[in-house]
């Protein structure tokens, strides 16, 4: 059993390869260091916020607000990046803050009232959408400070800021999820809800925490985002929960819950980035891509539909 | 006895493993038109995996069914429904949001017309309704009914079939005094007009004012059929529980001398919960194994699930150790020193995606923990302690716990509790679909978890090993505790009797 669970990894892994592998014969351009540059500096946002929804999802929770959250994050970072008002620690601080507290207020719904988080957070992610269009009266706000710009546009020995932070992040949610009390009781309530209970386990808590983390790295993802197209938008982030909660599943993340990995929701983000890279590179239209696209996350949800028939 | 022309069903030899085990052993069963007939038997008897066969649920591996003269062959429930053989269901199977005339023909709209015709079957359904007494309107929605009338639309369904076999398994379980002589007089009248009905229940009241006959199953054999009216209750109880001797007993406790006791580790005072449980009392000494006895809905589980913080109680006091507690999750429970073996392995036992020492120490992984991180060589080194000590057969214990057996699966779950250094340990029904040597395993634990002065508390619906195992044994009747017996007087008819009381 061990191995079909590793199979698994390594089968999506297996594609992301033979998918590289064939660009790089197409396409000349494909297989060089500023294309791989441009890949995952493009894919970092998307994988910010899929980390935090592996999370979600291994509880066996969803959380369809993140767009939102990227846009009221972003919002109220800019409002507060004006050249010159305040230190750029304001700033990414209070993105950071707002989407803590949005995910915080996710939880606290879903735990309390134990409607499905599928509603609350469809329900947060249309309030979300109303206070950015509020905050910035519905206009973007641009003419930000240069140091704020740098976070998403700037590079630190010729690596973009973007990779930096992505390759932070991933260390700290992988290790959060594999060696960490939080981590083996969020895999246990995913698992078992009531059997994680009978063992003594905070449901409850649990399931706040996982929201907040998603809420948080959403804010950051909204920091991020403002800061590489140096303007906050109220309409940033739409449909970016979708592409967040794909790269979960094709990474190997069950929406059934219990399992799934940080690497492999990794995988599942470049694996989205290489594809949308290499029908750019082929000039493939984007109607196209998005048809390869949803071909890609059925493909995927079968895969994982066959494991857990051979499982049971 | 000797086949006539009023029988309508004739059961000869009908037998049914499952697994290599018996769970019907040549079962013989006549019925007659217009007859009441109760089949008894302790839980595990072999009654429902009989019905289940009549049903056409299951396929017997060897036997003959004849109905009306004809033998049954087919398993399809459709089909031995529409020859006239319907089961009224403990559980009630009923679409809610559908009016009772839709319930009453669910499945067979199209009879009326090739469109859905609600004012036919609304008819039809009044009509029948109507026939058998019971004031229902059949375009009420069955989520407005009580639980008795909708075994009433469920009973009007049957006949609705035209059933000449009605099967009521535990019919009275959820109706108040009136609605169950409500429900008699409905079996009164379709026995008059010669209706057979099989009549399953723990009620010894019921069962002697409603049936004709009486056939006793135990262990999955035909024990005997006799006239209710010379069959008296005693002799009943004794047909039901037998005289088994058990392999088993090589485990079981045999204290010469039990008047020495522990410290008092759990007493519990004046318990209650509405509808489960109602003022329970007793008390459980380091050292000692208190067995709790009932048959199925006494109250047994839910007591256990209240003890440990599953579910809230409405009064009463636990007192752990001589301190008045508080527990209002399994955290509680789990810090005050109890540990609690579920009889539902599958739904509160284990993570079954998990691995046998992740689910091991999932219940102490703070101890195995330096502030967020968990110490990974040390909790390697508690599962595999426990893994080598409860004989978990697996290839190593990073086995997923999903692929084990029930008996190691249950392994699993009583190492997560051991591992969290428990004063009293609560099992319930621990030998349950688990195999014979399993179980073995499991009594020889019980006793060495005594001989550390840990308190036992075992659920368990088999007689003999209640009987063996326990100390002091707590019988339970309808969520009432009827007796608190010691191990010398206690005796499997003793047992019974409390536990119909």
């Amino acid at each position: 059993m061990q191995y079909i669970k590793t199979l698994r990894q390594y089968g999506i892994f297996v594609v992301f390869i033979i998918i590289s592998l064939i660009l790089s014969f197409i396409s000349p351009q494909f297989l060089t260091v500023s294309n791989w540059t441009i890949i995952i500096t493009q894919a970092s946002i998307n994988a910010l916020l899929a980390f935090g929804v592996t999370f979600v999802i291994i509880t066996g929770g969803i959380d369809l607000s993140l767009g939102s959250m990227v846009a009221v994050t972003g919002v109220t970072a800019a409002m507060l990046a004006h050249p010159d008002t305040f230190p750029v620690v304001l700033p990414i601080f209070a993105g950071l803050l707002t989407g803590l507290l949005m995910g915080i207020f996710n939880g606290f719904i879903i735990t309390k009232s134990k409607i499905a988080p599928f509603i609350v957070t469809l329900g947060t992610m249309t309030i979300g959408r109303g206070l950015a269009l509020i905050m910035s009266k519905g206009r973007p706000i641009s003419n930000l400070s240069d140091s704020f710009n740098f976070i998403g546009g700037g590079d630190v020995f010729g690596i973009p800021f973007p990779i930096i932070v992505l390759a932070i992040i991933f260390t700290i949610c992988s290790i959060t999820l594999k060696k960490t009390l939080l981590g083996r009781y969020i895999y246990a309530v995913g698992g078992n809800e009531q059997a994680a209970r009978a063992s003594g386990i905070n449901v409850n808590q649990v399931k706040m925490a996982v929201y907040s983390i998603s809420g948080l790295l959403a804010g950051l993802a909204g920091v991020l985002l403002t800061s590489r197209i140096t303007t906050g938008q109220p309409n940033a982030g739409a449909g970016f929960e979708l592409d967040a909660i794909a790269a979960a599943v094709i990474g190997g993340t069950s929406t059934s819950g219990g399992t799934g990995t940080i690497t492999g929701t990794l995988v599942g983000v470049l694996l989205i980035g290489v594809i949308n890279n290499g029908l750019d590179l082929l000039n493939v239209s984007s109607y196209y891509q998005q048809v390869v696209m949803g071909a890609i996350i059925i493909g995927a949800v079968v895969l994982d539909s066959w494991n857990q028939k051979s499982n049971s | 006895m000797p086949s006539n022309s009023q029988n309508i069903l004739q059961v000869q030899n009908l037998s049914k493993s499952f697994l290599g085990v018996k769970a019907l052993d040549n079962i013989q069963f006549d019925l007659q038109k217009g007859e009441i007939h109760a089949l008894m038997g302790e839980n595990g008897a072999g009654k429902s995996t009989f019905m289940k066969i009549l049903m056409g649920l299951l396929k017997p591996d060897s036997g003959e069914i004849i109905f009306e003269g004809e033998v049954l062959k087919s398993n399809n429930v459709h089909e031995n429904l529409q020859k006239g053989i319907s089961m009224i269901h403990q559980e009630i199977l009923v679409v809610p949001e559908l009016t009772v005339a839709q319930n009453i023909f669910l499945g067979r709209e199209t009879n009326y017309r090739s469109w859905l015709n609600d004012k036919a079957i609304n008819q039809k359904a009044q009509e029948i309704l109507d026939a058998i007494g019971i004031k229902i309107n059949a375009q009420t929605k069955i989520k407005n009914l009580s639980i008795a009338e909708m075994q009433m639309v469920e009973i009007a369904k049957a006949i609705s079939n035209n059933a000449k076999v009605i099967i009521m398994d535990e019919p009275t379980s959820a109706l108040t005094d009136n609605e169950v002589a409500m429900l008699f007089k409905i079996i009164k009248d379709l026995k008059a007009k010669g209706v057979a009905i099989i009549y399953i229940s723990h009620k010894m009241d019921e069962i002697y004012e409603i049936t004709d006959k009486i056939t006793v199953l135990r262990d999955g054999q035909y024990i005997a059929t006799k006239n209710t009216n010379e069959l008296d209750k005693n002799a009943l109880i004794a047909l039901m529980v037998g005289r088994q001797i058990n392999d088993l007993r090589a485990a079981f406790r045999f204290l010469e001398n039990n008047s020495i006791k522990g410290e008092s580790i759990l007493s519990v005072q004046n318990l209650n919960k509405k509808g489960k449980f109602k003022d329970i009392n007793f008390e459980v000494h380091a050292g000692e194994v208190l067995g709790i006895a009932g048959l199925m809905g006494a109250g047994r589980t839910e007591i256990a699930r209240a003890i440990f913080g599953l579910d809230k109680y409405d009064s009463g006091e636990i007192i752990i150790k001589g301190n008045k507690v508080e527990i209002k999750s399994p955290e509680d429970a789990i810090k005050n020193g109890i540990g609690y073996v579920s009889e539902d392995r599958k739904a509160l036992g284990f993570i079954p995606a998990l691995s046998i020492k992740e689910n091991i120490s999932l219940s102490s992984l703070g101890n195995f923990a330096k502030t967020w991180f968990v110490n990974a060589s040390n909790e390697h080194e508690a599962a595999t302690r426990l893994s080598t000590d409860l004989k978990i057969k697996s290839t190593s214990i990073n086995q997923k716990v999903m692929t084990l057996s029930g008996g190691n699966q249950q392994k699993v779950v009583i190492g997560k509790v051991l591992l969290t250094a428990p004063s009293l340990v609560i099992l319930d029904e621990p030998t349950r679909g688990i195999d014979i040597g399993a179980k073995f395993e499991i009594y020889k634990l019980i006793n060495q978890l005594t001989d550390k002065g840990i308190a036992v508390i075992m659920i368990s619906s088999e007689l003999p090993e209640i009987l063996g195992m326990s100390d002091r044994i707590m019988v339970l009747s309808k969520g009432k505790q009827t007796a608190l017996l010691s191990k010398q007087e206690a005796t499997q008819e003793k047992i019974m009797q409390y536990a119909v009381e």
